[in-house]
């Protein structure tokens, strides 16, 4: 049934050019601020579905943001997770998209949204096994051929699993990879959120994920709510500031996959931008004692290898 | 391995829609729990986002009925129409109608117009960019010859009638000023356009949105105003040109030579 070569590890041309700092999801309600303080964040990244209509302020700031930033599009509707094939009219107005403001990276989600030709306007989980990776390996293929570029594609956050499921989420990640080529957005929130909600170590998870795919790092905070028996479920809100134990997983994720585009997403009760950018510059901050290590690393590696 | 069998989606997406129904089979939670409570999350999920969605895109409708009447109506209608495509900005075309026929919206009867007048506003935002005709280019139109010259509009251009003053309403509830009483007794017609990068919501003299869909038809100015004339007697032709013209509504107007 396989026939495509399946490599077997990435190919050497990356997915995204986005610089290794720290970026800010991007708000039309921020608009001003950003144009008028021009504030030091690494890039923005946008929503694909909210500039698909033909003209307006939303395109005016777009190609404003494009021309000062590197950009980042990230889709929420392919519902690449689907049984049913893709949205091709949905596809192609990605493709436009794309093809007109020529992303540093295009990403989207392992889950799916539509069903029917109904919209559900969430991430929605699927069960991993062959017959699931036939269809996203397939999904992932279509949409790469398209744009005519690698994407990267994020790990969701789970409230529960599938029965039928055979594979971890890190290694079906990682096949769909192998066969596709696409890289991966680690979302270090929907890990913790994930791992929280199905009780597996979210450590674990970082130290296993196949950091030599990822090209990009989600952050965002979550909400807090109760099961049945009172325990913690989080919910991933992304409505509040990222809390303590999704940066130390950061730091965590940083040590093995050194520094890497970072976003940091804040889509609903959206924050003044002094707040936003307040937590960019706290995820600068990682990347930053990051580079030194790795710089610190090198030095000394030299240092010993030129002594020795 | 064993083979999997296919996913359910169809199952899962009418669990997830009608709270009546069972959490789909073959669902686990953590350390033997049900799965019933983190359903439910995906559940509130769908809901919420569309409700919010309908909130952000009608905030007037939103203000008039207050908060917790707009997201009960909200649900009614995510349950029953929702979205087609993934662009939530189109999302709540037929809300205006739904509205219409909502039984617990009666005591509000201009609700459904200011709903229809608040998706125009947001088609218009998203409309295709293109440059108006100047003042100086509507000062140079041969006047003489208008009856028979067509019109082309602003792609950002659209009208809604109503026998209630919306726009009046809409104004009052965007600029946040409760102070004035609304007097309910004459309708407006509404006209959207948006030239550059700001909306103009205005008011067109009575017959106005009669003249202004008849242009889009494609009829001459001279057919336009029998259209809205014969609607409306009283239309006032000059009032309705200088609304548009300060509008900046016309993208072209072709004289037939």
């Amino acid at each position: 049934m396989e026939t495509r070569s399946t490599p077997e590890r990435r190919s050497e041309y990356p997915a995204s050019s986005l610089p290794a700092r720290a970026g800010a999801g991007f708000k039309s309600a921020h608009f001003a601020d950003i144009e008028a303080a021009a504030p030091g964040v690494g890039f923005f990244e946008i929503h694909a579905e909210n500039y698909m209509g033909a003209g307006g302020p939303p395109h005016a700031q777009l190609m404003r943001l494009r021309r000062d930033f590197p950009l980042s599009i990230h889709g929420v509707g392919l519902s690449i997770g689907g049984a049913e094939p893709l949205d091709r009219e949905h596809l192609r107005r990605v493709k436009s998209l794309v093809d007109r403001y020529a992303p540093a990276a295009f990403s989207e989600h392992l889950a799916w949204s539509t069903q029917g030709g109904r919209f559900l306007n969430d991430l929605l989980p699927l069960p991993y096994n062959s017959t699931t990776l036939a269809h996203v390996v397939a999904h992932v293929d279509e949409i790469q051929e398209t744009l005519g570029r690698p994407i990267l594609l994020e790990n969701p956050a789970a409230y529960l699993r599938f029965q039928s499921s055979d594979y971890s989420e890190i290694d079906f990640l990682l096949e769909i990879a192998r066969r596709t080529d696409c890289r991966l957005l680690l979302d270090v929130t929907n890990a913790y959120v994930s791992a929280t909600n199905l009780d597996f170590s979210a450590e674990d998870y970082i130290d296993a994920f196949p950091m030599s795919y990822v090209e990009e790092i989600h952050l965002a905070g979550y909400a807090e709510d109760a099961d049945e028996i009172g325990d913690l479920l989080l919910i991933d809100a992304h409505c509040a500031p990222v809390q303590q134990g999704v940066w130390r997983l950061y730091d965590r994720a940083l040590t093995r996959r050194g520094p890497v585009a970072t976003l940091i997403e804040w889509d609903n009760d959206i924050p003044p931008w002094p707040l936003l950018l307040e937590q960019a510059t706290h995820a600068e901050q990682f990347l930053k004692s990051r580079r030194r290590a790795a710089v610190d690393d090198a030095g000394s590696e030299a240092l010993h290898d030129g002594v020795g | 391995m064993t083979a999997s069998v296919d996913f359910d989606q169809g199952a899962f997406v009418r669990a997830l829609l009608d709270p009546e129904l069972p959490t789909p089979n073959g669902l686990e939670a953590r350390r033997g729990l049900q799965p019933e409570r983190r359903f439910a999350v995906y559940r509130n999920n769908v809901c919420v986002g569309l409700v919010d969605a309908l909130a952000e895109r009608f905030p007037v409708c939103r203000q008039l009925v207050g908060d917790e009447f707009f997201r009960a109506m909200a649900r009614c209608y995510v349950r029953d129409l929702l979205p087609r495509t993934p662009m939530l900005f189109d999302y709540g075309n037929d809300f205006a109608d739904f509205v219409s026929s909502f039984e617990p919206a009666r005591e509000v009867p201009y609700l459904a117009d200011v709903a229809q007048l608040e998706y125009a506003v947001g088609q218009s935002y998203h409309a295709e960019n293109a440059a108006p005709l100047s003042m100086d280019a509507l000062r140079a139109l041969p006047f003489d010859r208008l009856a028979g010259a067509t019109a082309e509009l602003h792609p950002s251009t659209h009208v809604v009638a109503s026998q209630y003053p919306i726009v009046s309403i809409w104004r009052r509830h965007m600029s946040d000023d409760d102070a004035a009483q609304l007097e309910l007794d004459h309708g407006e017609e509404a006209l959207v356009v948006r030239p550059h990068l700001t909306i103009n919501v205005t008011a067109l003299p009575v017959g106005g949105s009669a003249f202004v869909r008849a242009l889009e038809r494609g009829e001459a100015f001279g057919q336009a105003v029998d259209a809205a004339s014969g609607l409306t007697p009283e239309f006032d032709l000059t009032a309705c040109l200088q609304a548009l013209f300060l509008a900046e509504a016309f993208l072209a107007v072709n004289v037939s030579h």
